[in-house]
């Protein structure tokens, strides 16, 4: 809670044993406060944290078995690196030869034993990273908490330490809960997402789980990109929709949380499920090319079918034929199979 | 452009030379020189001031260790020292509370620790004697509320002095311990409690050696004035006990012994020299410890 701002509703999930558990939401959402409240900075008004069934709410953060990894690392910039690592230990009342050993060991696992004796000014961003990483994980917490930690990182380093950040969760055998606004870093890592948004859980699920079958709007919107539809809801059949297009086409389609006193529905149809030209098949239309982006990947087409747009990617491979020219008459197809009937 | 900078430097030079180096060789040269008999000095080289710290001459010409001056030193540095580490002890809290206060709330309290330099330190000090005083403030308070009815005299003595030097320099502890600490991220000392520490763990561990710049910064700005405190010891002290810059105030007034008064006065450079070297030596070290 922020002053009289609710900035949570009610939330409940179960995170499992040796998780990579990913909360996942644009920023306001909430996220970093229900992070918070795992660590103890935060207290919620109401509700329940427990940690392996032991109620951990009255805790003050220096008594809870769960560590921290800062988004900007908040390292101690007076303190080596062996001394930012030894001081989680040292508070443990851990036996000094016990610690230092625990401290090399951290500092290997995350390759930074040459640099022990120096102190976090003298490190680029990626090295303080894996130092803050090593820091947390020293006092062998029950779960470790990770905020934002690859957002200060450029976009190459980001890539390769979210590699080693998944093989250390693999290594340890730990539970991470990791907090992100970045789809695609939560897609890559995670086992489990929570999507969080307006202060609520949106979904629950895995990273395909929520890409292919997004329970509503918000989600579908979130995670990658879609094409959405209003659509005019004509019956339901158990998992499966009838729906009328402004086309005027009829479609039947999968379909989540659709009640059968909707009238109008959304219908959520993935850029890359669009074939083009020769690969159009399915459902068949024409259209004109109204804008072309090239992605070095994929390129991104919008295509205008009677006063739509709709957005198209295609992979480029090497024997492709040019790229679309704008305002080309273009034939496109899809399956209904591929589309999603969402309620609101 | 390099010939415009050396030369654009020269105000600034030509200021620094007339008003500061300029007068302290005059002063040191005044050390070295021969008393007037009514003031003043003869241009007689001869190191009889700087004896007379140690010695005194007998009536009939031998010469005895005297003690009395060491003493006023002694005084002095201890005094100054207890005045620096009490208003380190009571600024930090005080600074740490204004940094936890809203912005505005921020800027009225900061201007209020200041507010006391708007007042003569004069008007200041003898505050303090009323406060302190026989039928004052304290004494009143302690009397009436029957918790003692002697206390002995609470003025004109050491601890007096003391109590006005806090008072007086204290401002200038709290300004840049409170800059230190708002300099300070308070994610680190999330951090520290998220790694186990307990506030007294995390306040020994992280935010006071994060903050030792602004102490130290503050050590020096109290230090230095509390060396040449003058008015506390005249006015609180009741001009009884003498501190450094009463004992030169004199030789140069009353007792009209110039080149004694110059060298107590370059003793007192001494001191103040002898700490900023020391400080200094420190914050090098620390930064060479750095760059290793």
């Amino acid at each position: 809670m922020f002053g009289d701002f609710q900035a949570l509703e009610t939330v409940s999930f179960d995170i499992h044993d040796n998780e990579f558990f990913t909360l996942l939401g644009p920023s306001g959402c909430g996220k970093t406060t229900l992070l918070r409240m795992i660590a103890g900075f935060e207290v919620p008004t109401t509700g329940r944290i427990a940690l392996h069934g032991k109620d951990i709410q009255g805790l003050p953060p220096h008594k809870r078995r769960v560590n921290t990894v800062f988004q900007n690392y908040a390292l101690f910039p007076h303190m080596t690196l062996e001394q930012n690592i030894a001081y989680g230990l040292e508070n443990l009342g851990w036996p000094s030869e016990k610690t230092r050993a625990r401290v090399a060991e951290m500092l290997d696992l995350v390759h930074m034993s040459k640099f022990a004796r120096r102190k976090p000014q003298q490190l680029s961003g990626g090295q303080r990273q894996r130092v803050a990483l090593a820091r947390a994980l020293a006092p062998e917490p029950e779960v470790l908490l990770l905020d934002e930690p690859l957002s200060a990182l450029d976009l190459k380093l980001r890539q390769a330490m979210r590699e080693e950040l998944r093989a250390l969760q693999r290594q340890t055998g730990l539970t991470f809960v990791f907090v992100t606004h970045d789809q695609e870093e939560a897609l890559d890592m995670s086992d489990r997402i929570c999507v969080l948004g307006g202060g609520r859980i949106q979904q629950l699920g895995t990273p395909r789980d929520i890409y292919e079958n997004p329970t509503n709007r918000f989600v579908a919107n979130f995670i990658g990109e879609t094409n959405f539809f209003d659509v005019d809801l004509l019956s339901i059949d158990g998992n499966m929709a009838r729906v009328r297009t402004p086309l005027g086409l009829d479609l039947t389609v999968p379909q989540r949380n659709v009640r059968s006193s909707q009238q109008k529905v959304t219908l959520s149809l993935r850029p890359e499920t669009i074939g083009l030209g020769d690969q159009a098949s399915g459902e068949i239309m024409t259209g004109t090319v109204v804008a072309t982006n090239y992605l070095g990947g994929h390129t991104q087409y919008i295509i205008r079918v009677g006063d739509m747009d709709i957005r198209v990617s295609r992979r480029n491979s090497w024997n492709d034929a040019e790229t679309l020219a704008e305002g080309a008459t273009v034939k496109l197809g899809f399956h209904p199979e591929a589309a999603r009937v969402l309620g609101q | 452009m390099r010939e415009f900078r050396i030369w654009g430097l020269l105000p600034a030079q030509i200021l620094m030379v007339a008003t500061l180096i300029v007068p302290v060789l005059i002063i040191v040269a005044v050390s070295f020189a021969t008393r007037g008999p009514y003031g003043g000095f003869d241009f007689v080289p001869t190191t009889a001031a700087y004896r007379q710290i140690l010695f005194t001459e007998g009536w009939s010409g031998e010469v005895e260790f005297n003690p009395q001056y060491l003493i006023i030193i002694a005084r002095t540095v201890l005094l100054a020292t207890l005045t620096t580490l009490i208003c380190m002890v009571l600024a930090f809290p005080v600074a740490y509370w204004i940094t936890l206060q809203k912005r505005t709330a921020r800027t009225i309290l900061l201007v209020a620790v200041t507010l006391p330099f708007w007042v003569s330190m004069i008007v200041r000090v003898y505050a303090w004697l009323i406060i302190l005083g026989n039928d004052g403030v304290i004494e009143k308070t302690l009397r009436l509320t029957g918790i003692t009815d002697d206390i002995g005299s609470l003025l004109f003595n050491n601890r007096a002095m003391l109590v006005g030097m806090v008072y007086s320099y204290i401002p200038l502890m709290i300004l840049p311990v409170f800059a230190s600490i708002e300099k300070l991220d308070p994610a680190l000392i999330e951090a520290s409690h998220d790694l186990h520490a307990s506030r007294a763990v995390t306040l020994r561990r992280v935010i006071l050696p994060l903050c030792w710049p602004g102490l130290a910064a503050g050590a020096i700005l109290v230090f230095v004035p509390s060396l040449g405190a003058v008015l506390e010891p005249i006015l609180l002290g009741g001009g009884k006990i003498m501190m450094m810059g009463n004992l030169i105030q004199m030789q140069f007034g009353g007792a009209r012994n110039w080149p004694f008064g110059a060298a107590v006065a370059i003793m007192l450079m001494c001191v103040v020299m002898a700490f900023l070297l020391f400080n200094g030596l420190r914050a090098m070290r620390k930064a060479v410890g750095e760059m290793a």
